[in-house]
């Protein structure tokens, strides 16, 4: 795909984000917003996988260990053609399978997450049986900065580094901030580099929003031959609609109809941008 | 006729030995086995297949969350994975992983836990599991098993490794009879296997102390009163057909466990009468809810009278 429209697609992306979120009048509006290009570039740049290809042996695998970004993740995958966008018109009503987070009643979605800390030790056992099985898919997991204080995390880094996976790759959505607070004032984590590096890790850092940027690091992924690599994304919270970013509230706030309309007259000038 | 008064147990094995030896079988004809294993290999009694099949062998070190979370993305990816870690571990600290990464994800994982019970019984209540049939009843997807005997072992391993979604499994370090001399081949998932029959009481047991049960029966006997014993061996799904037929044809019941009095076997058994009526005397022999005392696991029975003597007089308590 080619940059503009890659860029298209994130600006895209974020209407729908919101349109979803204020339609349920739930969501995950901040964190989804911050993880957008992420996931923008995985699915329409880097993924091997597709409806068609979702149940083949050799697909790439995506598991979404921040499971409450899943609006963002819904989002991409109804783009992607799992399924029909309309059924996100259901998300988060009585029986609906879009829930508020993955499970694997939506075609697309691996593992049903949402607990943290869960995301990357079901990625090493997806990646070992890749290397068991001699197969060359890759296996990639989206984990919030608020969530690396999970001891179950740096059980499985350990392991990640011990069989060499090298066909793994975590990717740190790191908007510095969590429900509480700013990730450094709850529970630091810097310098987050030397500590994945401390485990074993091959580590690159990018901007987060920068497509350009992100799919020049999955594109040179491993990052060393017989290390897992990480990329530490770093993001804002909320990105794209200025009052939402770097803004508590908008952890999971549901902008009112005044908000909504403000929030995509922004969107809507930042796609000119893209455009011209 | 049943091994009532086999004592000596020559020929038979700890369970977790024969669930070892049955995993070696079934790996060595299907590369998708994979046992994983946090530091537990030896009590395990896995060293053998580890050396065997050193591909079908991923290690953790001592770290049960990811235990459970690797072996949840292993099973995602086609392989029939044995999770293998004392039970104490296993299913307190990585009971989240059991909840969410195997049984509401679907991922055909069985969880071994090893070791259970009081089987390290003078090591304390750290590494005790007298809470595992609690914590595991209440969630959906996940079909636990506590075998009693070296026959059921290997029948629920062969099993759980053709069973598509998540299974329990429970083991001590016990050496086991075998409970029958004749073993049918009708073993299934949520069936209870009956031992020995008679009418006057029921002794449903499960794991290891299906054993003292068979003994208490003999005792029963010597004195007149006839009782159908019952290997449980699945917690969950419970045989309530078996259970609504002990209750018409027997004065009482009582229940037998090496676990807690709360949540276990015996609250299941109970459950189910009460809410169809079938109201017979009825006790739960298992370990009282205060700080467990200490010793071996004989010892441990002993004290909590889960012994042929102590099962006995529960019995003639309700007739």
């Amino acid at each position: 795909m080619k940059m503009q429209e890659l860029k298209k697609k994130s600006v895209e992306y974020r209407k729908k984000i919101l349109k979803y979120i204020v339609g349920a009048k739930a969501g995950h509006t901040g964190g989804s917003l911050s993880c957008t290009d992420i996931l923008n570039v995985l699915y329409n740049h880097t993924l091997k996988v597709s409806p068609q290809t979702f149940t083949s042996p050799d697909r790439d695998r995506y598991i979404q260990s921040k499971g409450h970004c899943v609006e963002a993740l819904f989002v991409v995958l109804a783009d992607k053609g799992f399924f029909p966008e309309e059924h996100l018109e259901t998300l988060c009503q009585y029986k609906s399978h879009y829930i508020g987070h993955p499970t694997r009643k939506v075609k697309g979605v691996e593992q049903n997450t949402g607990a943290l800390g869960h995301g990357l030790p079901i990625a090493v056992g997806n990646a070992i049986a890749a290397k068991l099985d001699k197969r060359n898919y890759k296996v990639y997991t989206l984990m919030g900065d608020g969530e690396l204080p999970e001891g179950s995390n740096w059980e499985a880094a350990l392991t990640a580094a011990h069989y060499k996976l090298d066909n793994l790759c975590a990717i740190v959505d790191k908007n510095t901030l969590q429900i509480t607070a700013s990730t450094a004032e709850v529970c630091n984590t810097d310098p987050l580099d030397e500590k994945w590096k401390a485990f074993g890790w091959a580590v690159k850092e990018v901007d987060g929003h920068d497509v350009e940027a992100l799919k020049a690091a999955f594109d040179s992924l491993p990052f060393e031959p017989g290390k897992p690599s990480v990329i530490i994304a770093h993001t804002v919270k909320g990105k794209g609609v200025s009052f939402m970013e770097n803004n508590l509230k908008w952890h999971h706030g549901v902008p009112s109809k005044e908000e909504y309309a403000l929030a995509l007259s922004e969107l809507d000038s930042s796609m000119e941008k893209v455009l011209i | 006729m049943a091994h009532i008064e086999a004592t000596d147990p020559n020929g038979y094995k700890p369970n977790q030995e024969i669930f070892s030896e049955i995993l070696q079988e079934l790996a060595a004809k299907d590369r998708d086995i994979i046992a994983v294993t946090s530091d537990s290999r030896g009590s395990g009694k896995l060293v053998p297949f580890g050396k065997k099949f050193p591909e079908q062998i991923v290690e953790v070190g001592i770290a049960e969350q990811n235990l459970v979370g690797v072996a949840a993305g292993l099973a995602a990816a086609g392989k029939k994975v044995f999770a293998v870690s004392p039970a104490c571990f296993l299913t307190a600290r990585a009971l989240e992983q059991i909840k969410n990464d195997v049984a509401y994800s679907d991922n055909p994982v069985t969880v071994v836990g090893i070791s259970a019970g009081v089987s390290y019984g003078a090591l304390g209540s750290t590494h005790h599991s007298l809470h595992d049939f609690a914590a595991l009843r209440c969630i959906n997807n996940i079909t636990v098993v506590v075998p009693a005997d070296n026959f059921e072992t290997a029948q629920a391993t062969a099993l759980a490794a053709k069973t598509n979604s998540p299974v329990y499994l429970r083991f001590g370090k016990r050496v086991m009879n075998n409970l029958k001399d004749v073993n049918d081949d009708t073993f299934a998932f949520g069936k209870g296997r009956v031992i020995t029959e008679g009418n006057d009481a029921a002794i449903i047991a499960c794991g290891e102390t299906v054993y003292p049960a068979l003994q208490a029966a003999k005792l029963l006997a010597e004195q007149g009163i006839n009782a159908t014993v019952v290997s449980m061996h699945t917690i969950k799904p419970l045989d309530t057909d078996l259970l609504a037929n002990l209750a018409a044809n027997c004065k009482a019941i009582v229940t037998v466990e090496e676990h807690s009095v709360y949540g276990g076997l015996g609250e299941a058994c109970a459950a189910y009468l009460m809410q169809h009526g079938l109201h017979k005397p009825f006790r739960i022999v298992g370990i009282p809810d205060e700080y467990t005392v200490t010793g071996s696991q004989q010892d441990i029975f002993n004290h909590y009278h889960l012994t042929k003597e102590g099962i006995a007089e529960v019995v003639k308590g309700l007739l």
